[in-house]
């Protein structure tokens, strides 16, 4: 269907974050699956209005804060035991509690950087083009103080005018069209 | 006399307190979604500059090029320039180290010990307080790089395969610096930078020129604010809060090692970790309260950092200031009560020493004054009171560390080897050139960010939150 490939979705506007919540839980008790809500800070009853659970930056962290520590110790043992021995006043080569301290630093080091990098990754960014940014309504408001939810086209309940209707339901200060 | 009380009034009025009833507030009623954004943003988005800004930013630019002349002259004649020398090995460089990396703990404090404790007060102080600290950890980086004495071989300081088969001895206290204060660096600048990028993104959006918006677009990395972003952005927010939490203890501690782990006396010590760490606070606080009541002035951001912040930061400085005063009389309890006759000497020495001076400006400043007046709550809601107070503090907190290094090197074991330490010229202007360094960049980041966090504002405000009967529950 050529038509329904021309529009990203259908994104309303709303004022305040309890009419965002109350439409983004209807739809999604509706059998919208396909959609987003779009807030100027966190809004946590928003996220679970949609079910956005998925959430793997936890583990990427735990992953790097492991692999980050356990090599640096390994790296300190190999310096000090294998490549580069030096006897300092008989303490025996292999004095692992010196090593703790580097050890820590980088698994710290690591596992920030995991958290970070990886919750970037995980959200796809940096991606400087988004349909969303034709939308005039929403370069003005996201990201200062007004309240979107948008329906994707890619949702197989999706159907312009149905859809349409459906969110003007919410009172939504506006429904507009999100080019591709 | 009346006359100075209602100075007194005056300053004490504030944006943040409730007139009726005297309480504090953490931002001030009436505002809004966009009235917070647009006071943040127009700070920055303005095509006029603060003359007083330029006047600032020269002043600082000309102190940045007295320190890129003091370095290259000394890159050009070595360490020797310096007053460094045996039996004091270590002299200002390391007092100077020392104290940037303290004052940059409290950046990290506020950012991430008091965001776990749910201090939400922190909130419109965050940014620049880390801010702060990135520009201390610049400067304090500086100095152990500049003390190498071949400078272009500071990368043989990290485990590299390329330094000849040479590697660093990692049982080292020095080497454990090293990780240390890179790892807080790096995470310094990441935790800075991810609590940013939402704001870059309402600046993108703001920005009228098309420079501006290429400039502020790049930054933001295409942030949309979508909600299964928030969602990410916030657990990673907490986890490299969580982080940095033992990380910034574990910086300070790392440095007492240093001194610590040698067997010096008055180095030699096992109170240095916990002290060295709650005088990084409290030097830090101090600093931040440095910067935050003038800012707070010449930008009009009294309805952000409020009467009640100030007063926060004086009880947070007490605080420390208790522990540090601990840590003093430990000290002086240990050499006595450790019976060793290096330990009673060094601390006597100490005292009444050809530098004993030193000690003294020390404990005026960071015990006497401090710790008299920050239990009264009108003066620590008095703005130029606390003003002064910081910069006292700030005093007090190098010559600690001036006592530490100098006084203790100086005279060691064998009278023989006694020496004694004067500063040169060039180690003054390379400590005044990282001041103006330190000005120099904050300016800068005053000037082209966002200094308070925006959507945290937002989110404090009343209408950020949910209220479950209008949204169907």
């Amino acid at each position: 269907m050529p038509a329904r490939e021309k529009i990203y979705g259908l994104l309303a506007e709303f004022d305040t974050p309890e009419e965002l919540v109350r439409a983004a839980r209807q739809a999604r008790s509706d059998g919208w699956r396909r959609m987003d809500c779009y807030t100027p800070y966190p809004v946590e009853e928003a996220a679970e209005a949609i079910g956005a659970h998925a959430n793997h930056v936890p583990l990427i962290t735990l992953i790097g804060g492991i692999l980050g520590g356990s090599s640096i110790f390994a790296l300190c043992w190999w310096i000090s035991v294998v490549a580069y021995p030096i006897n300092v006043g008989g303490r025996p080569l292999n004095s692992w509690p010196a090593f703790i301290v580097p050890a820590f630093e980088w698994t710290i080091l690591c596992a920030g950087v995991s958290a970070g990098l990886g919750m970037l990754a995980l959200n796809k960014l940096p991606e400087f083009y988004h349909p969303l940014f034709n939308a005039t309504n929403f370069r003005r408001g996201a990201t200062t103080d007004k309240f979107f939810l948008c329906l994707e086209a890619r949702d197989p309940k999706f159907e312009r005018e149905e859809a349409k209707n459906y969110l003007e339901r919410f009172h939504p200060n506006s429904v507009v069209e999100v080019e591709r | 006399m009346a006359n100075d009380e209602t100075k007194i009034r005056a300053a004490n009025v504030d944006a943040g307190i409730d007139q009726a009833t005297g309480s504090f507030s953490v931002i001030a009623p009436g505002q809004s979604f966009l009235s917070v954004t647009e006071k943040i943003v127009r700070i920055v988005l303005t095509p006029r500059t603060p003359a007083g800004w330029f006047a600032l930013f020269s002043v600082a630019g000309g102190g940045v090029v007295v320190l890129m002349a003091a370095l290259a002259w000394l890159f050009i004649k070595g360490t020797g320039i310096w007053a460094v020398t045996q039996p004091t090995a270590w002299g200002l460089a390391i007092v100077n180290f020392v104290w940037w990396i303290g004052i940059g703990h409290a950046g990290t404090l506020i950012s991430a010990i008091l965001l776990l404790f749910r201090q939400r007060w922190r909130n419109s102080i965050s940014r620049f307080a880390e801010a702060m600290t990135i520009f201390a950890v610049v400067c304090a980086g500086l100095f152990p790089v500049i003390h190498l004495g071949r400078p272009w071989l500071a990368y043989w300081l990290f485990p590299l395969p390329f330094t000849m088969q040479v590697w660093p001895q990692l049982r080292s206290p020095l080497m454990w610096d090293v990780f240390a204060v890179a790892t807080y660096a790096v995470i310094s600048l990441l935790f800075w930078y991810v609590g940013m990028v939402p704001d870059l993104a309402t600046m993108r959006d703001h920005a009228q020129s098309k420079f501006a918006q290429y400039f502020y677009g790049l930054l933001a990395l295409g942030w949309r604010g979508s909600t299964r972003h928030w969602v990410r952005y916030e657990s990673a927010s907490l986890l490299l809060a969580g982080l940095a939490t033992p990380l910034v203890l574990s910086v300070h501690t790392v440095i007492s090692f240093d001194f610590a782990v040698s067997v010096l006396p008055g180095w030699h010590s096992t109170i240095f970790p916990p002290y060295f760490v709650a005088g990084a606070i409290y030097s830090g606080m101090a600093m931040v309260l440095t910067l935050a009541i003038p800012l707070r002035k010449f930008y009009h951001l009294e309805n952000f950092v409020t009467a009640r912040h100030i007063d926060n930061m004086g009880k947070v400085m007490l605080a420390a200031g208790l522990i540090v005063a601990y840590g003093y009389v430990m000290e002086a309890f240990m050499s006595w009560y450790s019976a060793s006759h290096w330990e009673a000497f060094a601390y006597w020495n100490r005292l009444f020493g050809p530098m004993g001076w030193s000690y003294w400006v020390l404990i005026v400043c960071n015990l006497v004054i401090p710790l008299t007046a920050l239990w009264w709550r009108k003066l620590r809601a008095n703005l130029a009171f606390m003003f002064c107070l910081s910069i006292v503090i700030n005093v007090g907190m190098w010559f600690e560390r001036f006592v530490i290094v100098v006084t203790s090197l100086h005279r060691d074991f064998l009278p023989s080897s006694w020496g004694t330490y004067r500063a040169t010229r060039w180690d003054y202007l390379t400590y005044l050139g990282t001041i103006a360094l330190f000005v120099f960049l904050f300016l800068l980041f005053v000037r082209l960010l966002p200094m308070v966090p925006i959507h945290e504002m937002r989110a404090m405000l009343p209408a950020a939150k949910v209220k479950a009967e209008e949204a169907g529950d």
